[in-house]
């Protein structure tokens, strides 16, 4: 099983999945996938399937939580048991309630929360399948759900991850990458006020090598933003190309 | 002052859209002087003015405002009416008798218990406290019968059209009484079950089309075009 | 129950700070008065005790025979593990960790696994069966502010105060032998946390300055200046200038503090 590969980079500088050190994975978005959903995207990132939920604004459940002068937002990263290699117990485990606290704070920011006081915003995010920046992809498809649910929002957020593979700086771990590799540094970023609103790191860089982390993420992380604005608008736009089709009929 | 897209054109939230000497309408926020949008939408430039026509979003209730809402609690001295909204309304009992409420020999639920449906109107709602309906009004209670459907609340305006022809095409083509809640929940009461049916597909119509343009005519169209159907039918 | 600050407080924060000034007289990026003592628990294998300001932190471990994980089998286990006790502040509440102490918990554990503080090799009693696992749990004992530092540097400190029973195999039984043997430690990271407020980067974050601040930002430093943890957490943001300038200003304190410690 554990045929670990020599080096993650060959001699023409292409990866194990034949990238090159800044290239991204293949990205799919749709949205509004989820009926009973307020608001609900689906990305694919790579071999990373995941689905975001919206429910909210609604009433507070348990009512002591409310806030007086804003919505309060709850945030659930889970993954499905069949998700990863070794089945994972369906429990929540304690990377899951840190990674569903950080999703939470790369989200808030981009949400007009004082608008609605004594409201909820509930975000639920399944992982069906991990490969690596699944925390990425996260946000970037909870971010097109939260959207989808008509809440206001200052920018969309978007996440990308860089690292450290043999030496070499790398954009979009995948999970090899990820576990072999020496460092990994997720972001998360709402492009249009330039703010970067997750950022983590686990590995070790130099100081010189983490500043081309993130400017590589970073980059990264505007090539899906274009994608995301598509994925939110392809939604009107087919009913559009319909419309024009009847009214030629 | 520049503006940076055509009009009518879809947008979403964080795009910019002006900057300048603009009002900022519905659906945008300023930052640094530039407008951007909010929401999902269709940017619409006035002469002064910038607006986001969202594509989705829940209804924030307004005083004034008629909504159609169902009973969830028969509470202590009143009920607790779902509005489609973030925020859970209240009905009170001496409203809805109008007279005090006297608690030893009135029985609420005789009056209306969970599950019915009523049309209200938004008699208060501000940030501290849960809106506040009041059914003491001529064409406002308790209702009991029609056809009951939701849209997303921004539609409501592109469902009544111009001077009030959208809706009046409906009614007139399918001969349903249509009561249009502002928190997009819409009675529908007909004639006859296809009837209310016709209407609910209308709106239903109008919901997922109202970004696009000669939407009036295709309602119109599709309207007449089940009357005509209908008429073929009974002659056979 | 959630902290609330008034809005007096908040403008009298923010008007200081605007000077480039703090509420109890501190620079921009100067830490609080530090005080470290080690080997307060007899009990545990090792053990510490930081005030930093007044938030206080004490840090146990404690060393039992275990399996190592099935992908490092030659590897010593490190488990770290984090108490916000209800007698450290109004806001915690007796009951399983929440999300802040495990968040908590496990900046320390990126800190010092991913410098790889703990020759875990050394740890090994029979490859693939047998191994020490370190236990290192936090305990927080009061809270004003910044219990990353302040559990981080309790957290090393009882590392580097561990000591671990000797043993010899025999019969394929582990027998313990009298004597101990420092846990080996071979790096010494060091987490410094940097929030912003008002567009101001400030080291060292006390309560209050957590109530109102946009955001903070950890870095751990290890002992050859290379960044082994990175974690951001609030609900704001940071500008990646902003983040940058954040990075710098934690290498130059974590190299003050390294000497200042003798790590």
């Amino acid at each position: 099983m554990n045929d670990k590969p020599e080096k993650l980079i060959d001699k023409k500088g292409l990866r194990l999945d034949g990238r090159k050190a800044d290239e991204l994975r293949p990205v799919k978005l749709e949205v509004g996938v989820i009926a009973n959903a307020d608001g609900s995207a689906y990305i694919e990132h790579g071999k990373n399937k995941i689905l975001a939920a919206v429910y909210g604004p609604r009433e507070v459940h348990p009512k002591h939580l409310a806030l007086q002068d804003r919505t309060v937002m709850k945030c659930r990263y889970h993954m499905a048991p069949f998700s990863v290699q070794e089945r994972k117990s369906p429990a929540p485990s304690r990377r899951e309630v840190e990674l569903s606290k950080v999703i939470r704070e790369s989200l808030e920011p981009a949400v007009f929360m004082e608008y609605y006081p004594r409201t909820m915003v509930d975000v639920f995010i399944e992982v069906l399948q991990a490969d690596g920046g699944t925390r990425c992809a996260s946000i970037t498809a909870a971010a097109l759900a939260l959207a989808d649910s008509g809440i206001p929002m200052r920018d969309l957020v978007v996440a990308c991850a860089a690292g450290k593979v043999d030496d070499t700086v790398v954009l979009d771990l995948m999970d090899t990458e990820d576990k072999l590799g020496g460092a990994d540094v997720p972001v998360a970023l709402m492009p249009n006020l330039n703010a970067v609103t997750l950022l983590q790191m686990d590995g070790i860089l130099t100081h010189e090598e983490f500043e081309k982390a993130v400017n590589m993420a970073l980059d990264g992380c505007r090539q899906i933003y274009a994608m995301q604005k598509e994925a939110l608008k392809q939604k009107y736009v087919n009913v559009s190309e319909e419309t024009k089709e009847e009214a030629e009929e | 002052m520049p503006i940076f897209l055509e009009k009518r054109q879809l947008v979403t939230p964080g795009d910019l859209i002006a900057e300048g000497e603009y009002l900022a309408g519905e659906n945008t926020f300023v930052e640094d002087g530039k407008i951007y949008a909010a929401r999902v939408g269709i940017v619409e430039y006035e002469t002064k003015r910038v607006d986001v026509v969202a594509l989705k979003a829940f209804y924030i209730p307004r005083a004034g405002d008629i909504v159609i809402g169902t009973i969830t609690e028969v509470g202590f001295n009143g009920w607790t009416v779902n509005i489609n909204s973030p925020y859970i309304a209240l009905l009170r009992a001496s409203d809805v008798l109008s007279r005090p409420f006297k608690p030893q020999k009135d029985d609420l639920p005789q009056v209306l218990d969970a599950g019915d449906l009523v049309v209200a109107k938004v008699v208060s709602y501000d940030r501290t406290h849960d809106p506040q309906l009041t059914v003491a009004e001529p064409g406002l209670g308790k209702i009991t019968r029609g056809q009951i459907i939701k849209i997303t609340p921004t539609k409501i305006p592109r469902v009544i059209g111009k001077k009030g022809s959208m809706i009046s095409t409906i009614k007139q083509e399918t001969g349903c009484n249509i009561i249009l809640g502002l928190n997009g929940v819409v009675l529908i009461t007909g004639k006859t079950l296809e009837d209310e049916q016709l209407a609910m597909r209308a709106l239903l119509k109008i919901e997922q089309e109202s970004h696009t343009s000669g939407l009036t005519d295709r309602i119109t169209q599709m309207l007449k075009e089940e009357k005509t159907r209908k008429e073929e039918n009974k002659n056979e | 129950m959630t902290a609330i600050i008034t809005r007096v407080k908040k403008k009298q924060l923010s008007d200081l700070m605007a000077q480039d000034k703090r509420a109890d007289g501190r620079g921009l990026k100067d830490y609080r008065e530090m005080k470290i003592e080690q080997g307060i628990i007899e009990r545990a294998e090792g053990s510490a005790r930081v005030l930093l300001g007044k938030t206080e932190v004490v840090v146990g471990t404690k060393i039992e025979m275990g399996e190592p994980f099935s992908d490092t089998p030659n590897e010593g286990v490190l488990t770290v593990n984090a108490e916000l006790t209800p007698i450290a502040s109004p806001e915690f509440e007796a009951g399983p960790p929440d999300e802040m102490s495990i968040e908590l918990a496990r900046i320390v554990d990126r800190g010092i696994r991913e410098s790889k503080a703990i020759n875990v090799e050394k740890l090994v009693i029979e490859p693939g069966k047998k191994v020490f696992v370190v236990f290192v749990d936090i305990y927080v004992l009061n809270h004003d502010g910044n219990l990353i530092d302040a559990s981080a540097l309790a957290a090393v400190s009882a590392l580097l105060n561990t000591k671990m029973a000797n043993y010899e195999i025999k019969d394929g039984e582990v027998h313990l032998k009298p004597g101990y043997e420092q846990l080996p430690i071979r790096k010494h990271p060091i987490t410094v946390t940097v929030a912003k407020i008002e567009d101001k980067l400030v080291v060292d974050p006390q309560l209050e300055e957590e109530l109102v601040m946009d955001a903070r930002i950890t870095f751990a430093i290890d002992d050859d200046e290379n960044i082994c943890a990175i974690q951001k957490g609030g609900s704001g943001y940071f500008e990646p200038n902003e983040i940058f300038e954040a990075a710098k200003i934690a290498k130059a304190k974590a190299k003050e503090m390294r000497k200042k410690l003798n790590w």
